[in-house]
């Protein structure tokens, strides 16, 4: 190998985690790992790129906002992670995964063995060749069939049943029974049907893992997006960096452009304009003065401030926000996978069966031994391997075939969640709309004004100046030569043209009157050029392309909407008007979670659609949750499902596949059923012999599956 | 019968290395980042040094 996996130097040194989402290629690879050890205090980096996380080991000097900057002369962003929260990962999944290879390479070895008996070996051969059988079969199915006797026991403890009970009493009795059969040099052991049914079942769970581990935990992204800690002014003067944890209310934090707030605090000096959309999923910055109140996970975007804590850690309001998902995310979990529905229904009947056959045949008079075979060949027929496997198998096509349409589902569960939907609440900003400004009044300017204007906004990270930069540089424009640009923190751009003072700000600034004072502050901007008149610019939110016809097939689909939105009634009345939907605006985070907890009581399965924090716990609440791309970090994780792009179609086409792949879920169900119907009176009969209880399980399962594969052609 | 007694150890043997050799990857962070160990044979020697 050409770039050998160096290990991360010594153990000693503490380590650091930064999420970096900007690399994607083989040279920022070779950028990070090289550049950052010949960084003084840096000893070693090591870069995921799936993950696209560094694991820095530093010296102790080293703080985040350092290790950051220095990943920042790279060329790359980076966000510090917590490292508790870095192996959050996939150790189920690799649980499952390491089940699953044991239970295959018995399955296989068996099936050898099996293979042979069942070709005629006899006497010693066979009694030899199941003993090699039990060898193997036993502890594989010890180690392999863990995560079902778990499940089921648990499920029995709690005076319920899952699918996991009927595999178990299966797999246990097949095995146990197997064994005596062996000892007493018996003809028939199901060894290999059951480390086969134990390794397609565990091929199915093990998908379904995969499809959860897509996920991220929702408070992990939460912490991930507030500041990890603050430079705090000591009273001597001296400032040191302190963990957002050490924060105390009373201490000064001293806060840069460009970072994040990480407690809740009062400006203590310095004017600035705060980014919100963390909070509250607006893109306007408000702008924040002297004695301002301003929150956790807000960025602080043009001038330095120092602000005086409130309230750190658990106090803050974007924790307060935290835990109301957190509960609302508990109500979700009580849903009941269609699997296990039907294994409620499924696993009292099979196990009746089964005693029934029994005791049918020692009545006819078959003896223990004879009637014991007959009831297990009956529990190992009717075991739910086709069940077990067809459900994943069929969620992940679903969810692979979504994923390239732009939607990515977080699980299983969530897949079956949408297609039950029958209800959709939409967020207005950022959700119907795109969220971002864009100009309106363009043709206003002239050829000067706009290269001026250009100028100006270029030199600006306020929101209005990025949208107007790009609408500016869509139409070709380039920009004037302005000299001694400076930014006048909470007002707008200053800089010379051609011997005079040109200005781009707040519209209010200089003269409140006119058309701008009607406009919702900071959607508005006004460009000035000492000697001619001022001109303002006006800026809107647009909708989504296709919002109205997702509206429309969502009705067809016979899914009503409306709108809760935090926003004021005014801004949700013309939307509203448009789409011709009911709304309620001016909805606090907790009364969007009361709103959707109210249609829930009125029977409503309702799909919420939003994307600032302030929808996080409308998100977990609902039903079933969508969030767009573009969605706080927070949001995407409480929502089910995240879709990509500017278009609102994707939650249309997510419920059309997700009742499709339910669809082919209930078909899977009829096949096994009629598949039971086929083999269980054979079973009861007592003609099933381990050949035919193989061949009919690999049989099933292989239906279901090409069954399963059908939906890569439905949902094209 | 006596090629069968020495074929069937072999045959387990072997299915068991592939099982071993199988846990030793999972658990040495083989499948951790596989995008990166997709382009990490692009990145060339001459640039690195101390690799």
């Amino acid at each position: 190998m050409n770039a050998p996996a160096r290990p991360v130097a010594s153990a000693a040194l503490p380590e650091s985690l930064f999420s970096v989402p900007g690399m994607r290629c083989a040279a920022c690879i070779s950028k990070l790992e090289d550049g950052l050890p010949r960084i003084a205090g840096i000893a070693a980096a090591r870069v995921n790129l799936t993950a696209k996380r560094v694991t820095i080991s530093h010296a102790e000097t080293m703080t985040p906002p350092d290790l950051r900057a220095a990943i920042a002369r790279l060329g790359f962003e980076a966000q510090p992670l917590a490292s508790v929260l870095a192996d959050s990962g996939n150790t189920e999944s690799a649980g499952l995964l390491r089940a699953m290879a044991v239970a295959g390479f018995a399955a296989m070895n068996i099936m050898l063995l099996s293979v042979s008996v069942w070709s005629g070996a006899t006497g010693a051969t066979r009694d030899m060749f199941h003993w090699l059988s039990a060898l193997i079969a036993l502890p594989a199915i010890a180690y392999a069939g863990r995560p079902f006797f778990k499940s089921a026991y648990a499920a029995l403890r709690a005076g319920h049943t899952n699918m996991d009970v009927p595999i178990s009493i299966g797999v246990v009795l097949a095995s146990a029974l197997s064994l005596f059969e062996t000892m007493t040099g018996g003809a028939h052991a199901y060894f290999d049907s059951a480390t086969m049914l134990l390794f397609f079942l565990l091929t199915g769970r093990w998908l379904d893992s995969v499809m959860r581990d897509r996920a991220r935990d929702g408070v992990t992204a939460l912490l991930r997006s507030t500041a990890p800690g603050a430079l705090v002014l000591g009273d001597d003067g001296h400032s040191a960096w302190l963990a957002a944890t050490a924060l105390r209310p009373g201490m000064t934090m001293l806060l840069a452009a460009g970072d994040r707030l990480a407690a809740d605090g009062i400006i203590l000096s310095g004017r600035s304009h705060f980014d919100r959309s963390l909070l509250t999923g607006e893109s306007v910055p408000v702008l924040a003065e002297t004695g301002a109140l301003v929150l956790a996970g807000t960025r602080n975007i043009d001038a330095p401030v120092s602000v005086r804590v409130t309230a750190a850690g658990a106090e803050t309001a974007i924790a307060d926000i935290a835990r109301l998902m957190d509960k609302a995310t508990q109500a979700k979990s009580r849903y009941v996978r269609i699997a296990d529905r039907a294994a409620r229904l499924y696993a009292p009947a099979v196990h009746t069966l089964a005693l029934l056959s029994f005791a049918g045949w020692m009545f006819a008079g078959a003896g223990w031994h004879a009637s014991l075979l007959i009831a297990v060949a009956v529990l190992i027929i009717t075991c739910p391997c086709a069940l077990g496997l067809a459900v994943p198998a069929a969620q992940i096509v679903a969810t692979g075939a979504l994923l390239r349409a732009g939607v990515l589902i977080k699980d299983g569960s969530a897949l079956e969640r949408l297609a039950e939907a029958d209800h959709a609440c939409f967020d207005k900003t950022g959700t119907l709309t795109l969220g971002r400004p864009e100009p309106v009044s363009l043709q206003g300017l002239d050829r000067t004004q706009m290269s001026v204007a250009l100028a100006l906004a270029r030199a600006s990270r306020h929101p209005l100046s990025a949208a107007l930069r790009g609408a500016l540089e869509a139409q070709g424009v380039t920009a004037a030569p302005v000299a001694d640009i400076g930014e006048v923190p909470g007002e707008g751009m200053v800089g010379l043209f051609d011997g005079v003072v040109v200005r781009l700000g707040r519209p209010n600034a200089t003269r409140a009157a006119g058309p701008a004072a009607a406009q919702p502050e900071g959607m508005a901007c006004t460009l000035e050029i000492a000697g001619q008149p001022p001109v303002t610019l006006h800026f809107t939110d647009q909708l989504r392309p296709d919002t109205a016809a997702t509206i429309c097939a969502l009705a067809g689909l016979g899914i009503g909407s409306a709108i809760l939105s935090g926003d004021s009634a005014a801004a949700v009345a013309p939307v509203a008007a448009t789409l011709g939907l009911e709304a309620q605006a001016g909805l606090l985070p907790q009364q969007k979670l009361a709103a959707i907890e109210a249609l829930t009581l009125t029977g409503a399965k309702v799909l919420m659609v939003g994307d600032g924090l302030n929808d996080g716990p409308a998100l977990a609440a609902g039903h079933v949750s969508m969030a767009p791309a573009s969605a706080s970090d927070a949001s995407q994780n409480a929502a089910d499902a995240v879709f990509m792009g500017d278009s609102l179609i994707p939650v249309v086409t997510a419920i059309r596949v997700a009742r499709a792949t339910q669809a082919i879920v209930r078909q899977n169900f009829m096949l096994a059923i009629g598949y039971n119907v086929i083999a269980v009176p054979l079973a009861i009969a007592g003609i099933v012999t381990p050949l035919i209880a193989a061949l009919a399980m690999s049989g099933s399962s292989l239906i279901v599956v090409a069954n399963a594969l059908r939906l890569r052609r439905l949902v094209k | 019968m006596s090629g069968v007694a020495l074929l069937i150890p072999i045959a387990l043997l072997l299915g068991l290395l592939g099982l071993v050799a199988f846990f030793w990857s999972l658990r040495n962070g083989q499948y951790d980042d596989l995008d990166g160990a997709a382009v990490r044979i692009l990145i060339d020697d001459e640039d690195r040094p101390d690799a």
